[in-house]
C-alpha cells in the first residue's frame, strides 16, 4: 500500500490498519525532510488548503499550516470572527463558495460532531477532519500514536491509559480507535460523570479509579480539563478533581518504569497534571507537538501528492 | 349519488369484520355492507358508479392524531393543504393538526382557522389546541373556548409543561371540558442541547444523547397526574422500552390513559444516524434494536393503542445543516401504511385487522370522533389498499412539501390504491366495473362542501 485510496480524513474509527500504518510511516519520512536545514520540499506546490476553523485553536491550526507549507501548498485560513460566517452563512454555502475558488482540501474544525461529514458530502474537494465536537480528532490520535512509536518502537501489545474529560474528548475517541486498531489495550479512566453513555462496549477497559488504571501502563495520556465542566456540574471542585483525578508522580509509579506521559494540551498545571511530571523526564509533550506537523504533512501527501516517494521529491 | 365498492376485503375493526364483501356508500355516508354470501347490486336510482375492488383491502379510511401541517406560520414547510394531500395519498382521510404552529393555537381565533382552512381540503382536518399560551407551559389557555371552536384535543407539543403544578391544573380543566390531553413526554434538562438517543450509537458518534429516562420519568408523571385528575391523557410517540412498561402498568391498575407510537420507531434505530443522517434525527429519538422489540410486543398485547405519524415536514435548508442545529422530525403520512403491513403485519406482530385497528377505530375512541368505522350511517371515509404490492419510497414524489424522511429508497410493501373521504374519491384511481379503467384524480374533484 503506498498510497490512500480516499478522499477525505474524517476519523480513525472508519480507517483500516494498514491505513495507519501507511500514514505513520509516511510521518516518519516527513520527520527527515523536517530535521533537514531547509524543511521545504515541493510535492504540493500549486494546491491550495483552505484551514475553516469554527472554533478556536492556536495549536492544530498552526500545526496543518506549517505542514501545508513545508509540502509548498498555498493556505488560506478562515476562522469565524471576521468570516460571512457571521453573517449567517449556512456552512453548505460557505463550502460551495470557497471550492468555487479552487480549494484542493479543506482541513476542517467545527463544534458540531459530523460537520465534516456533511462537508465531505458536499464538497469535491478531500476533507480532513481537524476536530468535529465531541466526536473525532483523527490527526491527533495518528501524532499520539506516532510520538509512542518512537518510544516504544511499537505499539502493540502496549497498555494505553487515557485520563480525563473522557465524554468531551474528540482526542480519546480517535486514540482508542487507533491505537485498538494497531493492538494496544485502551484504558479510559475518568469521573462516573465525565464518561460516556455505554462506554464499557468500547472496546476498550473503563476506570473510575485512576490508580487502578494507571497500573503498569506503558502510556498515561493525560486529557485537559475545562473549568466550565466543574461549573455545569460534572465534578465537585478543581482541589477534589485534582486529588482524585490528577496525574502526579505519586501515581505514576504505578506505572511501568519506563512509562511516557502525554498531554494534547493546552495544559492546566497543577489541575490534572502536577508540574513536576509536565516537565519530567516521562513526559514527550514537545514531541507530541513536532510529530503533529510530521503527520499532518503525511496527511496532505498521501491525499494530495499521489505515491510518489517524498524522498526524491 | 352512490358509490358501490364490490369484491373487497372488508376489514372494520369497529364491527369486528374481515371478510369479502360489497360496500355501498351514498350521499356521503355508509349505506350497507353485505355479508359474506351476499352481493349488492347496483341502486336504480340516482348517479353513481361500481367499482371492482377484488384483491384490495376495504378498510375504513385511516386517521393520523399527530401530524404537524405548518400553517400558519411555516407555510414554506406545508401548507394544510399540501398536508391534507399528503395524508390522502397516504391513505388517511382524517388527521389531527398539532398546535406548534406561529401562531398558535392558543385561543379560538386560531383554532378556528386551523378548522376552516382544513374544511378546504378534501379531508377531514381536526385542530388540537395549545395548553398554555404561547406553549411557554406557564398560563393555561382558553381551553373552553378552544373546547368550543372545535378542536378534538390540547397539546403542548414539544414544549412540554415541565411545572408539575401547572401541568395538574390543565388536566384537572381539561377533564372538565372532555378534552384529551395530548403530552409529548420530555424531561427538557435531561436532553438540553442533545440531538440522539444516548448510547453507545451517541457515544461513538460524540452527539449528545437523550436518555431514555428523560421520556420515561415524564410518561410517569403525567399518567400519575392524570390519575389525581381524573384526566384521559394520551402518550404521544412512545419510543422506549421503558415508557411501554409505564402505559402498560398504568392500564393494569385501571388508569385512564392511551398511547400511540409511530412507524419510525419499529422501524429503524438510532444507527440511522451512523453517517450524520439529519433525515433521522426526531425527538423523541429513535432508540436501540432492544426498544424497537418492546415497542412490538406493546403493540402486539395492546398496550399500545394507535399508530400515529408525527408527520413533521422541513424543508431542506433546515436539514442541510450540520447535525446539532438540523430540525427535529420526518414526514410519515405517505410511509406509514406501507411500514405498518412490511414490519408488523408480514413479520407477524400484527394480524391486518389489528394493525388497521391502530389506524382507525383506535384513534377514533380515543379522541370521541364518530370516524373510523364502516358502521350503517358513519361518514363515507374509506381506504382501498393492497397488502401484497410492492412500493418503492419516492421522497421526490411526495405530496407533502417535506423530503425529510430516513426511508427513502426503502421497498416496501402495502400500496394505496385510493381514499374516499366523505363518499368522494381524493386520492387514487378505481377500475369501474365492467369498463376499462377510470383515473381518478383528487386534483380534478371540488372540494368537499360541508
Amino acid at each position: 500500500m503506498d498510497r490512500l485510496e480516499r478522499k477525505d480524513i474524517l476519523g480513525l474509527q472508519d480507517m483500516t490498519q494498514s491505513e495507519i500504518q501507511l500514514i505513520l510511516d509516511t510521518a516518519i519520512s516527513m520527520k527527515a525532510v523536517l530535521a533537514r536545514p531547509v524543511k521545504k520540499v515541493p510535492t504540493l506546490r500549486g494546491k491550495t488548503i483552505c484551514t475553516l476553523f469554527y472554533e478556536p485553536s492556536t495549536r492544530t491550526r498552526t500545526s496543518f499550516e506549517m505542514a501545508a507549507k513545508a509540502l509548498s501548498a498555498d493556505v488560506s485560513s478562515i476562522s469565524t470572527a471576521g468570516s460571512s460566517i457571521v453573517k449567517g452563512e449556512s456552512l453548505k454555502d460557505t463550502l460551495l463558495t470557497l471550492q468555487a475558488m479552487g480549494i484542493d482540501a479543506f482541513i476542517m474544525r467545527h463544534q458540531a460532531g459530523g460537520a465534516p461529514h456533511f462537508a465531505a458530502r458536499t464538497v469535491q474537494s478531500h476533507v480532513i477532519n481537524a476536530g468535529d465536537g465531541m466526536h473525532e480528532h483523527p490527526s491527533q490520535g495518528l501524532l499520539d500514536m506516532l510520538t509512542i512509536l518512537d518510544n516504544k518502537r511499537r505499539l502493540e501489545g502496549l497498555v494505553v491509559t487515557i485520563v480525563g474529560d473522557i465524554l468531551h474528548s474528540r482526542v480519546a475517541r480517535s486514540n482508542l480507535w487507533g491505537l485498538t486498531k494497531m493492538g494496544a489495550t485502551v484504558r479510559l479512566a475518568g469521573p462516573k460523570t465525565l464518561l460516556p453513555a455505554e462506554a464499557e462496549r468500547l472496546p476498550v477497559e473503563t476506570h473510575t479509579n485512576v490508580d487502578a488504571a494507571v497500573e503498569g501502563a506503558d502510556v498515561v495520556n493525560v486529557l485537559r480539563i475545562q473549568l466550565e465542566r466543574m461549573n455545569s456540574g460534572f465534578f465537585p471542585s478543581i482541589r477534589e478533581y485534582a486529588r482524585l483525578f490528577g496525574i502526579n508522580k505519586e501515581r505514576l509509579r504505578r506505572a511501568k518504569p519506563d512509562v511516557i506521559v502525554m498531554h494534547p494540551g493546552p495544559m492546566n498545571r497543577g489541575i490534572e497534571i502536577t508540574p513536576d511530571v509536565a516537565d519530567g523526564d516521562f513526559a514527550v509533550i514537545t514531541d507530541q507537538v513536532t510529530n503533529g506537523v510530521a503527520v499532518r504533512m503525511a496527511l496532505l501527501y498521501l491525499l494530495l501528492g499521489g505515491g510518489r516517494n517524498v524522498g526524491t521529491a | 349519488m352512490w358509490v358501490l365498492l364490490k369484491g373487497g376485503r372488508v376489514i372494520d375493526p369497529s364491527q369486528g369484520i374481515d371478510e369479502l364483501a360489497d360496500v355501498l356508500v351514498r350521499d356521503g355516508r355508509i349505506e350497507a355492507i353485505s355479508g359474506a354470501r351476499s352481493a349488492i347490486s347496483a341502486p336504480d336510482g340516482g348517479s353513481g358508479e361500481v367499482y371492482d375492488v377484488s384483491g384490495k383491502v376495504v378498510a375504513p379510511g385511516l386517521i393520523d392524531m399527530h401530524v404537524h401541517l405548518r400553517e400558519p406560520g411555516a407555510e414554506h414547510k406545508e401548507t394544510i393543504e399540501t398536508g391534507a394531500r399528503a395524508a390522502a395519498a397516504g391513505g388517511f382521510t382524517t388527521i389531527v393538526a398539532m398546535p406548534n404552529t406561529d401562531p398558535p393555537p392558543d385561543n379560538r381565533a386560531v383554532v378556528e382557522f386551523v378548522m376552516g382552512r382544513g374544511q378546504e381540503t378534501p379531508i377531514n382536518v381536526l385542530a388540537c389546541g395549545a395548553m398554555t399560551k404561547d406553549m411557554a407551559g406557564q398560563e393555561m389557555a382558553e381551553l373552553g373556548d378552544i373546547a368550543e371552536a372545535g378542536a378534538v384535543a390540547i397539546s403542548d407539543d414539544g414544549h412540554p409543561i415541565q411545572n408539575s403544578l401547572i401541568m395538574r391544573r390543565v388536566m384537572e380543566y381539561a377533564s372538565m371540558l372532555g378534552l384529551p390531553v395530548l403530552t409529548h413526554c420530555e424531561d427538557k434538562e435531561l436532553t438540553a442541547d442533545a440531538v440522539m438517543n444516548e448510547g453507545i450509537t451517541s457515544t461513538v458518534l460524540g452527539l449528545r444523547g437523550m436518555p431514555s429516562a428523560a421520556e420515561v420519568s415524564m410518561v410517569q408523571r403525567n399518567i400519575l397526574l392524570a390519575e389525581l385528575s381524573g384526566c384521559h391523557v394520551h402518550i404521544q410517540h412512545v419510543s422506549c422500552a421503558g415508557s411501554v412498561e409505564a402505559v402498560r402498568r398504568a392500564k393494569s391498575r385501571g388508569a385512564k390513559v392511551t398511547c400511540e407510537t409511530c412507524p419510525h420507531y419499529f422501524a429503524v434505530t438510532d444507527e440511522a444516524l451512523a453517517h450524520y443522517d439529519t433525515n433521522a434525527k426526531v425527538n423523541p429519538p429513535l432508540r436501540t434494536w432492544a426498544d424497537v422489540a418492546a415497542i412490538k410486543a406493546g403493540l402486539a398485547d395492546g398496550t399500545i393503542d394507535i399508530i400515529a405519524t408525527d408527520h413533521a415536514p422541513h424543508s431542506l435548508e433546515d436539514k442541510e445543516v450540520e447535525m446539532t442545529v438540523a430540525a427535529s422530525g420526518m414526514v410519515g403520512l405517505e410511509t406509514a401504511l406501507p411500514l405498518v403491513v412490511t414490519k408488523l403485519v408480514d413479520e407477524g406482530v400484527l394480524s391486518l385487522h389489528q394493525a388497521i385497528e391502530k389506524l382507525t377505530w383506535a384513534p377514533a375512541r380515543a379522541l370521541g370522533l364518530d370516524r373510523g368505522t364502516l358502521s350503517e350511517g358513519a361518514p363515507a371515509d374509506i381506504v382501498i389498499f393492497d397488502p401484497e404490492a410492492e412500493v418503492t419510497v419516492r421522497a421526490s414524489e411526495f405530496r407533502s412539501k417535506g423530503r425529510n424522511t430516513p426511508f427513502d429508497g426503502w421497498k416496501l410493501r402495502g400500496a394505496v390504491v385510493a381514499a374516499i373521504a366523505g363518499g368522494r374519491i381524493v386520492h387514487g384511481e378505481l377500475s369501474v366495473r365492467g369498463a376499462e379503467r377510470k383515473v381518478l384524480s383528487g386534483k380534478e374533484r371540488q372540494p368537499l362542501p360541508r
